[in-house]
């Protein structure tokens, strides 16, 4: 029995691990660019590492100490606000590099969580969940009544090339969306890394505790609503920064940002990507930027979309999509994988068809709404279809009920064959750990 | 054609003739982006303004208007966000369109003018120019006027000129109460509001002057108690959406007998939910409506709805693609900056056959203003209704382009 | 007029919290969809009076909603439950998307012309040269009868009794032959129902459009937190102060400035801290009840009648 065997339900990653997956991130993020050469695709790439700094630290709200809140934008939207104020001071002659504007932003996250934290976090749970969204509505309507700082509708707009220090002799001014990127990314690196030692942290042991059984904890003697308190205002410290990064990356700070659209937006991408890994909200923040920016763009049914997507995630996979790699990743780690290549080629197949089934019907149905502009024809992943015609409506239900019919059969079997497979992985945990004893 | 006014531009006309016999031309095509809220709860007002986009393009520009130039519209869903605006304005100069289309919203279209601006500046050569339809704040043609963008829309003074114009005449106007959303807008109409009324009826008494949070509240009875406290007779209000829809609800329950002077009741969905609490009592002020006294309108109103079923609203649409097709006709180029340039200061004839004038010093459109009353359909004064409720809108005072202009205070940076 | 104004509107907002509170205090689930219930309540209620009339909509639409929200129940909120509240809540909050969607695929992006019915339209009475509409009084008496008949059928009726003691010994309750889980069901969808009962009369005496359930999803919220977690007394209190405190709030043109000159200070535009004294009481109004949400969790974080102070 190898001694890998022994860590088995957790990847705990011994250092070796740690220093090639934390390089290999590194690396991506410095070559990603050479991928990404136009410009839209460099803006996507800034908007992406700003989300994965504010998903992330949603996610030491949500998945390390358990709570839930719909009032996270706040934090990185009254820190971009500051952010901007400070830009524009740099502007006026103020002695500040532009490259620490971000930690300004993160300053005044973390002064906003003091105050805000304070009242949100004496309750947990749900009530605390709907405390936030009410805090989240007070600051967003607040945010139009006083224009002299939020700058009423338009905002606050400030220029990111402004100021003067060495950086610039040097020729690095933030014009160019490169070397904003590049911000970012050293941004994102440096927040991963703290975000990941402070999970490690005993505050962070006790915040998992306290979310796992907040009785047991107060019991044992922490003050769970102190140990909240400090989570928050760690979680709008590292916001804060997503807020700063935000001013420099778009150079205006507008009310939207306070929004409580945005808040639920953190919630549902940072969930989708998984609550229980650390690196989950990094594939959220992906998925948040690809619906946002393309999926909206290919179809109008979008929201549709990413509605049912999420009510199937929380009641299949509660873990998000950083679980069902991490299962099967351990799937081959004990050689199991194999047997599942077909249960899992079929269950694409058919859900491949199902899927288009599905899809035909939802666009159909919304081309048929806007029928009068675009014209009823439409095309759905290259297949000709006419929402006007019944052969059309025909042929996609016919289409989604055999790849459902199908999709179930194949998913009985991949569930007979993964139960059984799991069974033993479980056998042989047991008795590797038996071994130890 | 039965469009009087030439859609491709008398002026050009000739010259575009001139140049197709002589070969040189080459059919020009231009894409406009339309960057707005397509999606979500808002995105109604959105789609139906994108269908008079591509109604007008369909019109007024290309083989249907004889134009060696087609406009292309290109929807883009900004979820009316001016963060995602600005991502999509990115996405726009990547894929080679330097024209963008925007309107719903002062918000995203400060943000636009702002970015616009700085993109102009870092990237000579790839210039965007903003067509702006709808954001009406005066500082975009004042203090924050730029030679990138144009306004289509009537400014927020220019709109309450004629509306105070015809406060004038009303006698019965003894007591005006002032309700608006709390951002710039609201705050403008009251502002103008009692700068213009005290010039022009300094007998009138301002009783109230209120602004509430936008789309917060949902029970406007206790402002109607409000008013009716103050004995207010006449009602200023820059609400609109459901903050206006719910404000005159809420009058005839508690049976306000005031008037409502507004800007956004014809807005689509609008009519609709004013039905018949409005009759007689609401006003309009608008650059435009089904009833303008011009005959040649009916052609956009019947055209439009027989397409799309849809009531025709703004005209300022059509204008954005008449100007776009003649400043590219009149540049012989596609280059943004060239086209910029050949429409400032141009000048053509209006949907209701007025002289309209692209103000080269501020980017305002010049144009006439139409203040109107809700009323029964029928009859030649009120020959169409909106949206079937039965009521429709009935001229009750025009202001030539003329009579209609302000003064600006831009300080216009050179065009390049 | 001010007084019958802001307890019409409080009653509406009891209506609307009273199901959600009736969810949580029975199965600890917080319905984040709870608004879009009340949404779909207007809009059944509009498709029904549009081809029937609006008692028949009165009737059928609520039922139609609890329909759908027990079938949710069974369907998709059942399979969450292991998974604790917290994914209970998500499903919910998953759901109001995609019904909003919904709702706007079917009935359009933009208002529908529901109305008010012709006999409930007008002038009940006159105070103060101002009406009082006949359907605001309407609006309370159902929210009065609502208020009794969920008394009864909680504390007098064999099902009430079942209820309530499923929520406290499941087991013991399962052991004695009750079916627990189509308990839980009935409550879910007993509760959409109401909150559909309050679209029904709330969606043609305001207004009926995709964005009316965002418009009240927060306040409800606010109501069950400030009237305590659970207690349905708790939340019509509670909706009836911010129902009274808006409307009065309205009324009243009062600022920091005024108040600051009464005992002698003046301010000036030059003053630090200008604009937040110079908003008058009747400007800020409507966000009244979140700044109520937060002194009260201040001072009694408990809520009203609350009794976890968890």
């Amino acid at each position: 029995m190898t001694d890998s065997a022994l860590r088995p339900l957790y990847f705990k990653p011994r250092n070796g691990v740690r220093i090639v997956v934390w390089s290999a991130f590194a690396a991506l993020l410095l070559l990603l660019p050479l991928v990404a050469r136009s410009s839209f695709a460099q803006t996507l790439l800034c908007a992406t590492g700003i989300a994965a700094i504010a998903c992330m630290s949603y996610n030491m709200l949500l998945g390390q100490a358990g709570m839930l809140s719909f009032g996270h934008a706040v934090y990185t939207g009254l820190a971009t606000f500051v952010a901007v104020h400070a830009m524009n001071r740099v502007g006026a002659g103020w002695w500040l590099p532009m490259w620490a504007i971000p930690l300004v932003g993160g300053l005044a996250g973390l002064a906003f969580g003091v105050v805000i934290g304070y009242v949100t976090t004496r309750k947990a749970g749900t009530p605390f969940a709907m405390i936030t969204l009410g805090v989240g509505e007070l600051v967003f309507a607040g945010a139009l009544m006083f224009p002299e700082f939020f700058g009423g509708e338009s905002g606050v707009s400030a220029n990111r090339t402004a100021g003067a220090g060495w950086l610039k002799d040097v020729g690095i001014t933030f014009g160019p969306q490169l070397q904003v990127y590049y911000l970012i990314a050293i941004y994102l690196f440096l927040c991963s890394a703290a975000m990941y030692a402070f999970t490690l942290t005993p505050v962070g042991r006790i915040a998992n505790a306290v979310r796992d059984n907040a009785e047991r904890a107060e019991f044992v003697g922490y003050d769970t609503r102190w140990v909240r308190y400090l989570v928050v205002m760690a979680s709008s410290f590292f916001a804060g920064i997503a807020g700063g990064l935000t001013a420099i990356n778009v150079e205006v700070a507008t009310a939207d940002l306070l929004y409580s659209v945005r808040s639920g937006q953190y919630l549902l991408f940072t969930f989708l990507g998984g609550v229980g890994f650390f690196f989950g909200p990094l594939i959220g923040s992906v998925l948040l930027v690809f619906a946002l920016v393309v999926l909206s763009e290919l179809t109008k049914a979008w929201q549709l979309y990413v509605g049912i997507v999420f009510l199937i995630m929380v009641v299949y996979a509660p873990g998000g999509f950083a679980a069902l790699l991490m299962l099967n990743l351990r799937r081959i780690k004990y050689g199991e994988w194999r047997k599942m290549r077909w249960p899992y080629a079929g269950m694409a197949f058919f859900g491949a068809i199902a899927l288009w089934g599905f899809a035909a019907i939802v666009e159909m149905l919304y081309q048929a709404q806007d029928a009068a502009v675009t014209g009823s024809a439409l095309s759905v992943a290259g297949i000709k279809l006419d929402s006007a015609t019944v052969s059309s409506w025909v042929l996609a239900m016919a289409v989604l009920m055999v790849g459902a019919f199908g999709f179930e059969v194949w998913r009985r079997r991949f569930k007979r064959v993964w139960d059984d497979g799991e069974e033993r992985i479980a056998e042989a945990i047991k008795k590797a750990e038996a071994a130890i004893v | 054609m039965k469009f009087n006014v030439k859609p491709a531009a008398l002026a050009v006309a000739a010259v575009a003739a001139v140049v197709a016999l002589s070969g040189a031309a080459h059919a020009q095509n231009v894409k406009v982006a339309f960057i707005e809220g397509l999606s979500g709860p808002f995105g109604g007002v959105g789609q139906n303004q994108l269908k008079h986009f591509q109604y007008a393009a369909e019109r007024f520009s290309g083989k249907q208007a004889n134009s060696g130039v087609t406009v292309e519209i290109v929807p883009m869903d900004s979820k009316g966000s001016p963060q995602e605006a600005l991502a999509l304005l990115k996405k726009a100069s990547d894929e080679g369109i330097h024209f963008v289309a925007q309107g719903n919203g002062s918000n995203v279209a400060g943000v636009l003018i702002d970015a616009i601006n700085k993109f102009n500046e870092r990237n000579p050569g790839k210039e965007v120019v903003f067509l702006n339809y709808a954001a009406i704040d005066p500082d975009f043609t004042n203090s924050k006027c730029s030679p990138w963008h144009f306004r289509f829309d009537g400014g927020v003074d220019m709109k309450l000129e004629a509306l105070t114009n015809y406060m004038k005449d009303e006698k019965g106007i003894k007591n005006v109460y002032i309700l608006g959303q709390n951002y710039s807008f609201g705050q403008q109409v009251s502002k103008y509001t009692k700068e213009m009324l005290a010039k022009k009826r300094p007998d009138v008494k301002i009783v109230g002057d209120e602004l509430h949070p936008m789309g917060q509240v949902k029970d406007f009875s206790p402002y109607i108690a409000k008013m009716q406290a103050a004995n207010a007779d006449t009602v200023v209000t820059g609400n609109w959406g459901a903050d206006l829809a719910l404000l005159i609800r809420a009058a005839n329950a508690a049976g306000f007998k005031g008037k409502f002077y507004t800007f956004y009741a014809g807005v689509i969905g609008t009519p609709t939910a004013i039905g018949a609490a409005g009759a007689d009592r609401v006003y309009m002020v608008s650059y435009w409506h089904p009833n303008s006294a011009q005959s040649q309108i009916e052609s956009l109103y019947t055209g439009f709805k027989q397409r799309f079923n849809e009531e025709f609203y703004t005209v300022a649409a059509v204008n954005a693609v008449r100007y776009l097709v003649a400043g590219v006709e009149k540049a012989k180029s596609t280059n943004a900056a060239a086209v910029a340039k050949a429409m400032a200061g141009m000048k053509m004839k209006g949907a209701s056959g007025e002289d309209i004038e692209m103000r080269a010093s501020d980017g305002a459109l010049q144009q006439g203003m139409y203040v109107a009353e809700w009323t029964k359909a029928g009859g030649p004064a009120v020959k169409f209704d909106q949206e079937n409720t039965g009521f429709g809108f009935k001229t009750v005072r025009y202001l030539m382009p003329e009579q209609a202009a302000m003064p600006t205070t831009c300080k216009m940076p050179k065009r390049p | 007029m001010s007084t019958l104004n802001g307890v019409s509107y409080g009653l509406l907002l009891f209506m609307l919290s009273a199901g959600l509170t009736l969810i949580f205090s029975m199965m600890g689930v917080l319905n984040f969809a709870h608004a879009s219930f009340y949404m779909l309540g207007a809009y059944f209620a509009y498709q029904v009076s549009s081809w029937t009339n609006f008692w028949v909509a009165f009737v059928v639409a609520p039922l139609l909603v609890a329909v759908l929200g027990g079938l949710f129940e069974r369907a998709v909120l059942r399979k969450t439950h292991r998974f604790g509240h917290v994914a209970e809540l998500l499903v919910t909050f998953g759901l109001s998307f995609v019904i909003l969607e919904l709702v706007q695929l079917v009935w359009g992006r933009t208002a529908v012309d529901y109305r008010v019915p012709a006999a409930l339209d007008g002038a009940l009475f006159q105070l103060y040269n101002a009406n009082f509409p006949t359907y605001r009084a309407f609006m309370m008496v159902v929210a009065i009868a609502m208020l009794l008949a969920l008394f009864l059928v909680l504390r007098k009726t064999r099902i009430g009794l079942v209820i309530q003691a499923a929520l406290t010994h499941p087991e013991t309750t399962e052991a004695l032959g009750h079916n627990v889980p189509r308990v839980f069901a009935l409550v879910f969808a007993g509760g959409c129902a109401l909150a559909a009962l309050a679209g029904v009369i709330g969606g043609n005496a305001f207004i009926t459009e995709p964005g009316m359930a965002q418009a009240v999803g927060a306040i409800i919220f606010v109501v069950v937190v400030v009237g305590g977690m659970g207690s349905l007394a708790g939340a019509l209190i509670a909706s009836l102060l911010i129902g009274l405190m808006q409307t009065f709030a309205i009324g009243l043109d009062w600022s920091f400035i005024g108040a600051l000159k009464s005992v002698g200070v003046e301010v000036t535009p030059e003053s630090f801290g200008y604009p937040l004294w110079k908003l008058k009481l009747s400007q800020v109004a409507p966000i009244l009840p979140y700044l109520l949400l937060v002194v009260m969790l201040i001072v009694r974080p408990k809520g009203i009648l609350g009794t976890r102070d968890d």
